[in-house]
């Protein structure tokens, strides 16, 4: 009982992880199975058929890229208009200024299923195309948000003396922006464009109602669901799942050499 | 860039008329002072009283609402803070998180285009005693550290002049006496003209060789700070630096260099040299460490001449070097005076009828107009913004 009461955070702890491990790794087991049927749910026997033939299905491998493409310029372009308007909204006086401060949080407020079927009602009513195009236009849409957001909180955590400092040092406004401002705010411009990426790469809503007839990952995902999903699925998204690991470790890595080089420095 | 081909030789720094205003509150208040080229230089004030303003206005961060500043007898008043030849060590420091110590260092130089740093940032680093951290980032470093990384930045770039908003405010006790020294050797090391802010009348004492006292946007005195504590001209100065008695009387007459003035019932002589009253109305003044206290029954041993009042002693605190006595003059005024402990024996204790008594060369006179209490609370603010660190 004492024994229960000392470690019970770490047995709490443990627990959690697993619950949160337990999907994870059935998703990267049932990658190695070979599916007795359509269904690829219960284990079978152990093949490695879906890691060496990973675009063997069709569709598979072109919807990944369809993401992985949407999601990068979704997220280039988004994580520029963001940072510039966060900019704008902190550093100047303008009419309007409230307003949009309060609009830009819609897009995270609104129920993804509305905003998907209002820009498909918008798109249709202007005849404009389905495809790659609208998908991306309603990514933008919310990512943006979220960049606004994050860099305009760095912004205002800003010490506005640490740029006076810059002025006071023979930095002209475009150089304390240069070496001053923007490698300040750069974290938090990094961390909102990971964070917009994740977001377009698994968003099915608000995509699947402007697609038209594309086809993004999630979207294969959900038509393969009726059929039967490929391991080549679960392979996918296990190697997904090691290249973000792999980004955080790294970057701990990174962190604690630099904190040791400068200890023993 | 015309600053790069600037001389080694320091100019004065004059603040002709400056004010700003903030709404309808003056926080600088038409100010008109020469700083002279190479002075340690303290501006000395109660909190709000307009100290980081003036230095805002000097460096370009703040605009002057009018008024003017001039170097030597160049007029930057409207050049940006970028193109003035001054550097500030902010208060809080400032330093930039993103660089390590040799980079914040080398900064100004690199933005004004300087190719090899490296040399430079070294013998600065070595100046500083910082040589050693020139990798670290600035949170890896101790308060003192970053405060001298801070002067180190400000000052490797040769300013005309240095200025130091409250550089030793963050700083426990015993390392803002440590760093009083150290800046002292530096500025004298350099020869730059540093004006140094501080609300500490002490720091501003041991380190300036003038210093300013401003209240409420004015300067109230400016000058040596001998010549300032041993001659104060408003009440406000003699209350802040350090303490005084201030006794409210008439002019009653005068002989050739001395006023007579009479203060509840009681004679005083005040030289004239030494007097800034202006009508009947005095306040006679005496610094607490120029009197001496008296047994009541030795009203015989005052000098011929001297300035003398009966009291009680109210309180004695007994401080090592000196002894401190509040004694109650017969109108009920309190007196302060130090005593060095000179002697071994007998004090005066509570209770005691004393005379106290001090020479007229020691006297001052104020304007009659003045507040003998302007300046004791600031000081004592003041006091506490220090304790309170
Ligand atoms: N940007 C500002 N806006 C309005 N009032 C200000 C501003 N800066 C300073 N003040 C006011 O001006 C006065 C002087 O301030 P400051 O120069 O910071 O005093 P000090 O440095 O002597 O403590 C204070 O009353 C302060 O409240
Ligand atoms: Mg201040």
């Amino acid at each position: 009982m004492r024994w229960l009461r000392r470690n019970a955070v770490s047995i709490v702890g443990i627990l959690v992880l697993v619950y949160l491990f337990i999907p994870i790794s059935v998703v990267t087991a049932l990658s190695f199975n070979k599916p007795a049927g359509k269904f690829n749910i219960s284990w079978n026997s152990f093949s490695l058929d879906a890691w060496t033939n990973l675009c063997g299905v069709p569709g598979v491998c072109s919807s990944f890229v369809t993401s992985l493409e949407i999601g990068l310029v979704s997220t280039l372009i988004a994580t520029l208009l963001g940072t510039m308007i966060a900019f704008a909204l902190v550093r100047y006086r303008f009419r309007g200024r409230s307003t949009t401060n309060l609009l830009i949080f819609l897009p995270m407020a609104t129920p993804e299923v509305v905003m998907g079927s209002s820009l498909l009602a918008l798109f249709l009513n202007m005849r404009f195309p389905l495809g790659p195009l609208t998908v991306a236009i309603a990514h933008i849409m919310f990512i943006i948000s979220f960049v606004v957001v994050t860099v305009k909180a760095r912004l205002q955590g800003l010490d506005p003396r640490l740029e006076e400092a810059a002025r006071d040092l023979y930095a002209s406004p475009r150089a304390t922006f240069r070496y001053v401002t923007f490698p300040l705010v750069l974290p938090g411009i990094i961390g909102a464009a990971l964070l917009g990426f994740s977001l377009s790469f698994d968003d099915f809503i608000i995509s699947y109602f402007n697609a038209g007839t594309l086809v993004t990952f999630p979207i294969y995902i959900w038509g393969a669901a009726q059929r039967g999903i490929p391991p080549q699925v679960n392979a996918l998204a296990t190697l997904v799942f090691v290249t973000a690991l792999v980004i955080v470790l790294a970057s701990q890595i990174v962190q604690y050499r630099k904190r040791k080089a400068m200890e023993s420095s | 860039m015309a600053e790069q081909s600037r001389t080694n030789q320091v100019e004065d720094l004059h603040l002709v008329n400056l004010t700003k205003r903030f709404g309808d509150m003056a926080a600088v208040d038409d100010l008109t002072i020469t700083i002279p080229a190479g002075s340690f230089f303290a501006l000395l004030g109660a909190s709000g009283c307009g100290k980081t303003t003036t230095l805002r206005m000097v460096a370009g961060l703040e605009d002057p609402t009018s008024g003017s500043i001039r170097i030597g007898d160049k007029d930057v008043t409207r050049l940006r803070a970028f193109q003035r030849p001054v550097n500030t060590v902010f208060q809080s420091y400032a330093l930039f998180p993103h660089l390590d110590i040799f980079e914040n260092v080398a900064f100004g130089l690199r933005r004004r285009g300087v190719k090899d740093v490296k040399a430079t940032v070294e013998q600065m680093l070595d100046l500083v005693e910082l040589g050693s951290l020139a990798r670290r980032k600035p949170t890896q470093l101790s308060g003192g550290q970053q405060q001298r990384v801070a002067v180190a930045r400000a000052l490797i770039n040769k300013p005309d002049v240095l200025l130091l908003d409250e550089p030793l405010g963050a700083l426990d006790l015993k390392l803002r006496r440590q760093m009083q020294i150290e800046l002292k050797r530096i500025q004298t090391e350099v020869g730059t003209t540093f004006v140094h802010v501080t609300h500490d009348q002490e720091e501003a004492m041991t380190m300036a060789d003038t210093i300013a006292v401003m209240n409420a946007g004015r300067i109230e005195q400016m000058g040596h700070p001998a010549e300032i504590y041993e001659l104060p001209k408003t009440a406000f100065v003699a209350n802040f630096l350090g303490q005084s008695n201030l006794i409210e009387g008439r002019v009653a007459g005068a002989s050739d260099d001395l006023i007579d003035v009479t203060a509840y019932g009681v004679a005083f002589r005040v030289p004239k040299s030494r007097s800034s009253a202006t009508g009947t109305a005095i306040i006679v003044g005496v610094r607490p460490e120029k009197m001496t206290v008296l047994d009541a029954l030795d009203a015989t041993k005052v000098p011929d001449g001297h300035n003398a009042i009966f009291g009680r002693v109210t309180d004695v605190s007994y401080t090592g070097v000196s002894t401190q006595y509040l004694v109650r003059a017969a109108w009920g005024q309190e007196l302060i005076v130090f005593e060095q402990n000179m002697i071994v024996g007998d004090r005066c204790e509570v209770g005691d009828d004393v005379i106290v008594h001090w020479a007229p060369s020691h006297t001052f006179g104020l304007d009659g107009d003045e507040n003998i209490n302007a300046g004791v609370d600031a000081a004592v603010l003041a006091l506490d913004a220090t304790a309170g660190q």
